[in-house]
This record gives structure tokens, sequence and C-alpha cells, in this order.
């Protein structure tokens, strides 16, 4: 009888700590039911639900575009910075490039540089242009390529909570949303 | 009772190819294209790569060998994230037809992630839309019938056609390029179906909900009388990828 690794780790996890979490069937409403593959800024290959376990604030972006997408990072940054302490530290987030032809980990890492983010808490993302339309579908992102090379997208900034299912969403970019903090803080189990 | 057996073999032999025969895909040769969509927001046509497209919509004989190759699809197993909860309903069991879906119908009350499979189990992937417009925009005789009121009357002919009547089977005509059953037979997905009123141009700052939904303003004004298919892309445009309609299904691409 073949008995996966997962199974294995899995039962003795279960007998030990009572708590395999990680083990759990995933909810049928989950996002991580999409099983891809992910590259972040350090050319890492990560799935899609690396950081399972954890509630993640997820939005999408690319790094040439030069008004909208700075924006985001901003308010995915005053949103954490919002919630404070050691709440913020239970959130992470996660933005994934429309443009996987012209970000790569390089491009990505330089953003994240420029824009000071914190990778013990971020990760910068690009994934295969047919995973970036599921994962987008998802999401419930839009957005579309030009002949420029630039794209026409949807911004939004989407909540998910430990098992990768969409909790809030808001769209209010440029400041933080009163009602998505207050999601946001219920998912970090912040008072 | 030898004679009987060698000529059932023999007929085995005659039949099977055809019952096991891969979908049909024609060659189109792409180039520019005046969508009622610019490509750039404007007026830019389109730049379409050659492309291949499947003849015929995909049935309902089609999907149900899929889904039992690949039983994550069947719609007692499919997680909701990728598939409403009328996936297939019409089906008599989560692996049998039935009579409300006969085998050589389009298959229909499909989401676009279960297209999206569909699409790559056959080595291929949906057509985006403007490969999809370009296609559908032949007659039988012109590539681009779109200006012919012959050709508008008879696409919007379609939309006029009560949702009650059964869904004829597949096995119309061919276009100029072999396609068929493309205009008059059931709504279809494309792989950019969330994308095509999206105006939310990342170099415009303001209100994302003002912005989001401005493309409308930005169809051609020579397509407007074009009412057939600005219908369809206010339909894609109002759909979410778990969605399930029924009288929508799907046809798949390849690249060349």
């Amino acid at each position: 009888m073949k008995i996966r690794a997962k199974t294995l780790v899995c039962t003795a996890l279960f007998l030990l700590t009572a708590n395999a979490a990680w083990c759990a069937e995933l909810p049928p409403d989950s996002i991580y039911q999409l099983h891809i593959t992910l590259t972040n800024q350090d050319g890492k290959s990560i799935p899609l639900d690396e950081h399972r376990g954890k509630p993640q604030l997820v939005s999408m972006f690319y790094t040439s575009c030069t008004m909208v997408c700075p924006m985001i990072t901003d308010t995915l940054k005053a949103t954490r910075g919002a919630i404070g302490n050691p709440a913020s530290d239970r959130v992470n987030v996660l933005v994934v490039s429309f443009d996987p032809d012209r970000d790569d980990a390089s491009s990505l890492h330089r953003y994240a540089e420029t824009h000071k983010l914190d990778l013990s808490h971020w990760t910068l993302a690009r994934a295969e242009p047919g995973d970036v339309r599921r994962l987008a579908a998802l999401l419930g992102l839009q957005y579309r390529k030009l002949p420029d090379g630039d794209f026409n997208h949807s911004s939004e900034l989407v909540l998910l909570d430990t098992e990768g299912r969409i909790v809030a969403r808001s769209t209010t970019i440029g400041r933080t949303d009163p009602a998505f903090l207050a999601a946001v803080r219920k998912a970090a189990g912040a008072p | 009772m030898q004679v009987r057996c060698f000529n059932a073999l023999l007929m085995a032999l005659l039949v099977a190819p055809f019952t096991t025969m891969a979908a049909d895909y024609v060659p189109l040769p792409g180039g520019r294209f005046m969508s009622v969509l610019p490509a750039d927001g404007v007026a830019a046509p389109a730049q379409i790569a050659p492309f291949r497209l499947r003849r015929e919509p995909v049935t309902n004989t089609e999907f149900l060998a899929f889904v039992k190759l690949h039983p994550q699809w069947r719609r007692d197993q499919v997680p909701v994230v990728f598939a409403d909860s009328r996936y297939v309903s019409h089906w008599a069991s989560a692996n049998m037809l039935g009579p409300q879906a006969l085998p050589r119908q389009p298959v229909t009350r499909i989401s676009w992630f279960a297209a999206e499979a569909y699409c790559e189990s056959e080595g291929a992937r949906l057509p985006t839309w403007y490969e999809w417009e370009y296609a559908a925009a032949a007659s039988a005789s012109q590539p681009d019938a779109r200006a012919d009121p012959a050709w508008r009357e008879h696409v919007l002919a379609w939309y006029g056609r009560p949702s009650t009547t059964p869904l004829p089977p597949i096995g119309g005509p061919p276009n100029f390029y072999g396609v068929s059953d493309i205009n008059d037979l059931v709504w279809e997905w494309v792989e950019d179906f969330n994308a095509l009123l999206v105006s939310n141009d990342s170099r415009v700052q303001g209100d994302p909900d003002v912005l989001k939904f401005c493309g409308a303003g930005a169809i051609s004004l020579q397509q407007r009388e074009n009412y057939a298919t600005l219908m369809r892309i206010a339909m894609l445009s109002a759909l979410k990828a778990t969605d399930t309609t029924n009288n929508m299904g799907f046809r798949c691409a390849k690249s060349k």
C-alpha cells in the first residue's frame, strides 16, 4: 500500500499535537484550490498556498505601472500599518504581476527595494500567463494588455483568511478603508 | 455464426475511427482586424496572430468524456470556487447525460474555469475575444461580412430565438473559414471575457469606481450598428468566471 508522505506526517502531527491545520482539507471556496506555482522576488518557486495558515492581503500589479500600482502598494502598507503591531505581524501581503513577460524576479526585487517593502511579510511574484488569468478570475480582478505593453486593469485589495477564502475586498486606493481595516483587524485577531 | 461475428468485427473496425476522432481545428490567418473594441481603447485595430479554431463548440459527449478522465471536474466534486451550483445541472447525474442533454448538443452550464480545463486537456486554450470576433465576422462566402445586412440579420435573429426552444445540435454549415455554429447556437466563453470593458488606465488617477468600466465610451463609432456583437461583449462582461449559463458553451483555440 502506497502511503503519501503527507499522510504520514499529518497522522503523526495529529497524534502528537491534535493541531494539524495544514493537513485539513481545503475548503471548497478557498482560492488555494488553484494549484499554481509562483516565482517570488528572490527567484524562488512557491505554491500559491505558501502562506496558508496566515491571513493575506492580495492584489495584482506590474512593475512598469507608474501611477495606480505604487498607490496600491502604498495602500497595502498603510493598511498593515494601521492595524499596528503585533497584529500586522500576523498578516502577509502577496502581490502578483499582470505582466509576466516583462516582470521577472529581478524587476520584482528592484520594485521591492524602491518601495522599501518588508520582505519578511511581503511577496511580489510572477506566474505563467494562463495562471495569471486564472488567479485574476478567482480574485475578481480584470486586466487587459494594451498594444504598447501597458495594462488596463481594476485595482482592488483582497483579504484572504487563513484558509484562502476571500473575506473582504476594497476598491479604495490612496487611503485606508475603515470597513476593510476592520475586517483585516478581525482576521489578524486584533482587538 | 462465424460470418455474423466477422461482420460485427468489420463494422466495429470501420466505425471505431469515427467515434474516437480528435476534435477538428481549422486554421485562420488573423492579421489586422477592426474590432468593435479598439485595441488601445481609442481607435487601434487588433493584431491577431495566425491561429486555429475548433470547427464546432464542445458537445455534451465530449465534455462527458473529459469529466470521466478528470473526475475533479465532476459536478459533485468540483470546488465551488471553480463552478457554481448549476454547473452541468441539466445532466442526469455527475457522469451521465440523460434526456435533457443530448450527445451532440453543445455543452452548456459550463463555467469559465471548466471550459479552460477542457481546452487544456485538448492541448488547446480558450480563444481571445479578438480571435472569436474575427472568426465570427465571416459568412459562408466572405471573411468579413459585418457590413452585410443579411449577415447582421442572421446574427440578430439568434438573439430573438426564445430560450425555451430546445438547443439544436452542432452540425451547421461552415463559414468562410470552415467554422460552424459560431453565431447562432450558444454564447461562447473567451479567455479574456472579463477584460473587455476595463478602462481603468494605469496612468490615470481618480475614483476607481468611476473609471472601472468606462470602456463603453471607447467603442468605435463605426461599429455601433453592430448591435449583435455589442450584445456579446455586454453579456461576457457581466459574467464571473464561476458563472454557468443555460445557453453558454465554448470552443477552443490553438496558437499556430
